[in-house]
């Protein structure tokens, strides 16, 4: 019996082919939107997770306030060695990397580039704690050694043509700032861009090159095993504020764990997030209310047939029910349309972010969210047929058969 | 009011029962009307302006007989015939179907009771147009909640019967207008109503297939001993019928018992 409440508006809507798919499109924008920006924010988020937890739970990143995250040392307040210094004695901290990084002029062969410049420490306990923060990994030559001076370790990048011209390989000379650096190693793919084309440089040099003694961009401490870095980032910070004389709450420096790190951008995922899926939802209202209007139009054009369905027996709520499924089936034929379409253009994104940057973003799609959608697109449908069905089945069959 | 006042004067019941149950003295027997009318009236009303189409009509109709209304256009009949059908309800008067006085039940329970006990043939035919001859046939017995096996077969048998056996799947605007027509009159049986009620059924056909219609319907009433209520502004539509009403301005002018 419930199959003639499907089957009835089905057939309906297969008379009127133009306005369905018409009436179609308006949800299936609504819809794609969401089901891409979920997945494609999905994805994201799951990138940004596994490239986080690959720096280990037991790395404190210490950065100056009014300086972010990859901004470099441009903050008005700055870190120094003595931060440096003043870490290493906390109890808890194993082992402590001040890096500094800007961009910087690059050229080889005549071609000038301004990349990324960082400066690291040469003591091998103390790059290698930045190497594997940054998930540098060598390809060909060495690290920096302690003694080193005007030697730079290449990103993989340099290894590609096309940025300077030619292939640079371990030997050849490279004019930063203008000084001439040996290359002394390279460094594998890590896949984000930037990092890759950087120039790694010791930090004594770097603070010489660009006259900025004893300054640090950000601090890496890697904490002791066993030890809670929390607890140990506690610590940090009330060391720091004695030193650099500051009071709590008034820090002009933030030491932040892994977890908060996740925490952050989890935060302002979900935040970006919330916003594109309110605006899908906007689309997705307009074309409820285009559904709607579909439906006022049918209850018009088919008065007739309501009279004659209600000569033939049948009930105002059988009469209401065609029409909420006609309007569900609106809703729901959207629903597909876009849910399969959303599929689509996340995908191309996956595909394309795998082209340029390599397999970083991989986009899932969980059942639930595609059959939460699609029962979400009939319910638009069937909300938005309320008030035409209400009006349909209010109809007398007098007036309605009179109807022309 | 009368009747009342009657009632309180404690005069003889029977003698009220036969004041209420009308005309046909002879016929009063309650188990042979099947429609009632007592003092119907319907007045439509146009802002201030108030028109009575319906002035007090009192009409029993009887089981298994065909009765046809005839009268000219703006008479009043079809306005008549959507009382009959339980299409309308007065403004005034009392109809009873069945002994069942139909002011006491709701929208639903007229569509029910009109789905079992009333087939529709309209002159326009009012089929559906996104619907097979075999599903306009069916569609009735899907508002009674009858399973789909039992509509098929049942719609089956009727097609076949109006002679539509081959014609069951094609859509109403791929069949004549008098193909329509027994279309409509096999969807009309599909509840096996008592009642047939066919507003102009001919109104639309060419005479060749008007007749065919016309026969189909006195069959009805003959083998298959249906009550049909013929509404007809023609009089050359009405000799086959029992007994033709004549209404006009709103009133039943005569009752011609054949």
């Amino acid at each position: 019996m419930i199959r003639d409440y499907f089957s009835l508006p089905w057939k309906e809507l297969r008379r009127r082919k133009l306005r369905s798919w018409l009436t179609l499109i308006g949800v299936f924008i609504g819809i794609a939107a969401i089901i891409s920006l979920i997945s494609l924010g999905q994805g994201l988020q799951n990138a940004i997770t596994s490239q986080l937890s690959s720096l280990g739970t037991d790395k404190l990143m210490i950065m100056s306030k009014g300086s972010s995250f990859g901004s470099g040392s441009t903050g008005m307040v700055k870190l120094t060695d003595q931060d440096v210094k003043v870490i290493r004695r906390t109890s808890g901290i194993k082992t402590v990397t001040g890096a500094a990084y800007t961009t910087g002029r690059i050229e080889i062969n005549d071609v000038v580039r301004y990349n990324f410049v960082e400066g690291i420490p040469t003591i091998e306990e103390e790059s290698s704690l930045f190497n594997s923060m940054q998930g540098y990994k060598l390809l060909s030559g060495r690290g920096l050694q302690p003694g080193d001076k005007y030697k730079v370790v290449l990103g993989y990048e340099y290894t590609n043509p096309d940025l300077f011209g030619r292939a640079l390989s371990v030997g050849e000379k490279v004019l930063i700032k203008d000084e001439s650096f040996k290359v002394v190693g390279i460094y594998q793919k890590i896949g984000s861009p930037p990092d890759d084309k950087a120039v790694i440089i010791p930090l004594d040099t770097y603070q010489e090159l660009f006259n900025k003694p004893d300054e640090v961009s950000m601090i890496i401490a890697q904490t002791d095993a066993g030890e809670d870095p929390s607890l140990v980032a506690e610590e940090v910070k009330k060391e720091l504020r004695d030193s650099r004389n500051v009071k709590e709450k008034e820090e002009d420096f933030t030491v932040q764990t892994p977890e908060q790190l996740f925490a952050s951008f989890g935060t302002i995922l979900d935040i970006v997030q919330i916003v594109l899926i309110g605006i899908a939802s906007i689309s997705l209202l307009v074309g409820g209310i285009n559904i709607m209007n579909t439906m006022y139009t049918s209850v018009l054009q088919r008065t007739k047939e309501i009279g004659v369905m209600k000569a033939l027996g049948a009930k105002n709520v059988q009469v209401m029910s065609l029409f909420l499924v006609e309007a569900g089936f609106y809703g729901l034929g959207g629903g597909i349309v876009g849910v399969t379409g959303g599929m689509l253009i996340a995908k191309l994104v996956e595909i394309a972010v795998t082209a340029v940057l390599g397999p970083y973003l991989v986009i899932t799609f969980s059942w639930g969210l595609i059959f939460g959608t699609l029962g979400f697109s009939f319910l638009v449908g069937a909300l938005s047929g309320l008030a035409p069905a209400y009006k349909a089945s209010r109809l007398s069959p007098v007036d309605s058969l009179r109807y022309e | 009011m009368v009747i009342i006042m009657k009632l309180k004067n404690g005069k003889d019941k029977i003698q009220e029962i036969k004041l209420i149950s009308d005309k046909p003295a002879k016929e009063t027997s309650s188990d042979k009307v099947i429609i009632r009318m007592r003092e119907v009236w319907k007045t439509y009303y146009m802002g201030d302006v108030s028109l009575d189409v319906l002035k007090g009509v009192n009409l029993d109709i009887y089981r298994q007989e065909f009765v046809a209304i005839l009268g000219p256009s703006g008479s009043g009949k079809s306005t008549l015939m959507n009382q009959v059908g339980l299409l309308d309800v007065p403004t005034k008067g009392r109809i009873t179907i069945d002994e069942v006085d139909i002011s006491t039940l709701s929208e639903s329970e007229l569509a029910q009771i009109r789905g079992k006990k009333i087939g529709f043939v309209f002159q326009q035919f009012n089929l559906i147009q996104t619907l097979t001859a075999l599903e306009n046939v069916m569609l009735p017995m899907v508002f009674q909640g009858v399973p789909e096996e039992t509509r098929i077969e049942r719609a089956t048998k009727l097609l076949e019967m109006v002679g539509l056996g081959d014609r069951m799947h094609h859509r109403p605007n791929e069949l004549s207008g008098g193909q329509q027509q027994r279309v409509a009159i096999a969807r009309s049986l599909i509840n096996d109503p008592e009642i047939i009620l066919a507003d102009e059924p001919t109104g639309n056909l060419d005479t060749k297939s008007g007749e065919a219609v016309m026969q189909m319907l006195l069959d009805l009433h003959q083998k298959e001993k249906k009550t049909i209520i013929l509404i007809t502004h023609d009089v050359a539509k009405v000799k086959h019928t029992d007994r033709v009403v004549y209404i006009k301005d709103g009133v039943i002018e005569k009752i011609e018992k054949k």
